[in-house]
């Protein structure tokens, strides 16, 4: 990699030995796929996925440490993934204990670190930071140094932002170097699609689930999918950033999806069309029988398969401010139609602290409450990380919670037929 | 006995028994439990992953296509070589994915007394050939010897 004259100085040591660890890290990173040059970071804030005052991290913890006490800090802010604990969110009195006592016990350490590191805001804990009401949603073009596999998604595909699919730690480096290595996503030829996926299905496609079945085909390839916007249409309105949002966490942790083009839709598509298609692309084709393959083909991992759900997570990625409206209307509908008041299942439906506080001002919020269903901050993938909560049949649409998790998969219709009438057919 | 040129990622010679994945290796669904409840031989508790789910990794020459999943990843992999519960080295059929190669530098760099060789782009006949209790060999330039 050519360094400028700045960059090879601090990779000499001249701002301390700190900076040149970071700079050496950044230059390992690039030099491993070819990176030539460094590129400035574009973005307003940066985005990390290190939100948890997990014990496991404690090497974690003394790396941020190394850096607050050399001030090698970055003049970036920075987002971050959600918190782990809210008090709110169904737990018994062990489960508790565990949480706060074992588990988490160096959360307030570690979001001690956070701030003097650079967070945005006390409230700055979501996946999904590129939402309006949380701020941080680069303009098209932007370099990024972010991480979050869902948000990088996000960012490279729908608001058309350029960022590997970094690691956390990384991510955090790159800002305060203020640059990062230019390769693979960064560059116009790394965005072009090696795969075409062609949709063929005789319904709208269940986002995670679609998002599932291409992730595990293609894995960390670049796809363009054909035919989806048939049922998106060609405006990225709250109805389509909200698919594209869950379907493409599906696709980053069923696979290794960094960027996909969904042609007439997304904007590099939109503009580009099939010139964004690498020579010798190969084609999966999606219908119903291959969507209705890959839902069978994922292992239940309960104790009892048939175990009474004990808890339903929604929001992994966190909830919209559409799509907590428009549950509030299903739930209701559902239970209305079955004769019931409150969910048959301690439900949490999670979202961005910034989305609650909007949703709490419009008169959905008590229309939900009024539904038994509880709203939170947390991070579902957190509070399921540990043994008690592991064993515990929990119930979820998203494909990201599956995967990381013991809970179990079920499509949105579904789950809304489990919480409302206490069965699974919708 | 066959032997296969790669790159070197992070340098280091080993020998060890190799525990192979034909999938992308989920490193945050593999690594959590073990890092997190003091499970010092590493057991994969990815259940998407059939190859090593059940399986210890510890101290194994692990082989495999790719990392995939959450970018924890990177510094997933780094706790565990800062914890001592890392797989004796990584053996890559594919070039090294982003996430592997952070966890792997970020040892490196990061920490004084860790050694993970990483060796990538071993080609898919590597992955063909080897299989789990086969005893490799990873010299310093990047060659892997499979008996």
């Amino acid at each position: 990699m050519i360094l400028t004259q700045e960059q090879q100085a601090i990779l000499d040591g001249s701002k301390g030995e700190v900076l040149a660890k970071v700079m050496k890290t950044l230059v390992m990173y690039g030099d491993a796929f070819g990176a030539e040059r460094m590129v400035p970071v574009t973005s307003k804030y940066n985005h990390l996925v290190t939100s948890f005052g997990l014990k496991m991290m404690t090497p974690v913890f003394n790396l941020m440490q190394q850096l607050i006490d050399a001030g090698v800090v970055s003049s970036q802010q920075f987002s971050v993934d959600p918190r782990p604990v809210d008090p709110d969110v169904p737990a018994n009195f062990l489960q508790k204990l565990i949480f706060t006592k074992i588990m988490y016990a160096t959360q307030d350490f570690y979001e001690g670190q956070l701030q003097k590191l650079g967070l945005m805001d006390e409230d700055a804990f979501t996946c999904t930071c590129y939402m309006d009401e949380v701020g941080n949603k680069p303009e098209r073009g932007d370099v990024l140094s972010w991480a979050e596999s869902s948000a990088v998604v996000y960012a490279n595909s729908v608001l058309g932002a350029r960022c590997n699919r970094n690691s956390g730690i990384i991510d955090i480096m790159g800002s305060i170097a203020g640059f990062v290595p230019e390769f693979g996503l960064l560059t116009d030829e790394g965005r072009r699609a090696t795969w075409i996926v062609e949709i063929k299905t005789t319904k709208k496609p269940e986002a995670q689930l679609l998002g599932s079945a291409i992730g595990m085909k293609v894995m960390e390839a670049v796809p363009y999918i054909k035919g989806l916007d048939a049922w998106l249409g060609s405006e990225l309105d709250d109805a389509a950033c909200t698919y594209l949002k869950d379907f493409g966490a599906a696709t980053a942790s069923n696979g290794a999806v960094g960027l996909y083009h969904i042609e007439n839709l997304t904007p590099e598509a939109k503009e580009q069309g099939e010139a964004l298609i690498a020579e010798g692309a190969q084609v999966y084709v999606v219908d119903d029988a291959e969507l209705e393959r890959v839902y069978r083909s994922y292992p239940v991992i309960w104790k009892n398969p048939d175990a009474k759900p004990k808890l339903c997570f929604m929001g992994c990625p966190h909830m919209s401010l559409e799509q907590l409206k428009n549950w509030t209307d299903k739930v209701e509908t559902s239970l209305r139609e079955a004769g019931n008041k409150k969910v048959l299942i301690p439900t949490v439906f999670t979202a961005s602290p910034a989305v609650l506080k909007e949703f709490e001002k419009t008169e959905y919020a008590a229309r939900l409450k009024a539904t038994g269903v509880i709203t939170s901050y947390i991070c579902p993938l957190m509070y399921m990380n540990n043994p008690l909560c592991g064993k515990m049949p929990v119930i979820t649409s998203s494909n990201k919670l599956r995967t990381y998790t013991t809970a179990r998969y079920y499509t949105d219709d579904e789950i809304l037929a489990q919480i409302t009438k206490g069965g699974a057919k919708a | 006995m066959r032997t296969f040129k790669g790159r070197v990622i992070a340098p280091g010679s080993v020998k060890a028994e190799a525990l192979v994945s034909h999938g992308g290796l989920n490193t945050l669904a593999s690594f959590q439990k073990a890092l997190q409840f003091g499970d010092k031989t590493a057991t994969c508790g990815d259940q998407n992953n059939p190859d090593l789910y059940g399986k210890q990794m510890l101290g194994k020459a692990l082989c495999l296509p790719m990392t995939i999943g959450s970018t924890t990843g990177g510094l997933v992999l780094y706790c565990a070589c800062a914890m001592k519960r890392q797989p004796a080295c990584m053996l890559f059929s594919k070039p090294i994915d982003s996430l592997a190669a952070a966890g792997a530098i970020l040892a490196d760099v990061w920490l004084d007394d860790v050694s993970m060789p990483v060796v990538d782009s071993l080609g898919d006949e590597f992955l063909d050939y080897v299989k789990d209790g086969m005893t490799i060999t990873v010299t310093d330039d990047g060659e892997v010897i499979v008996e």
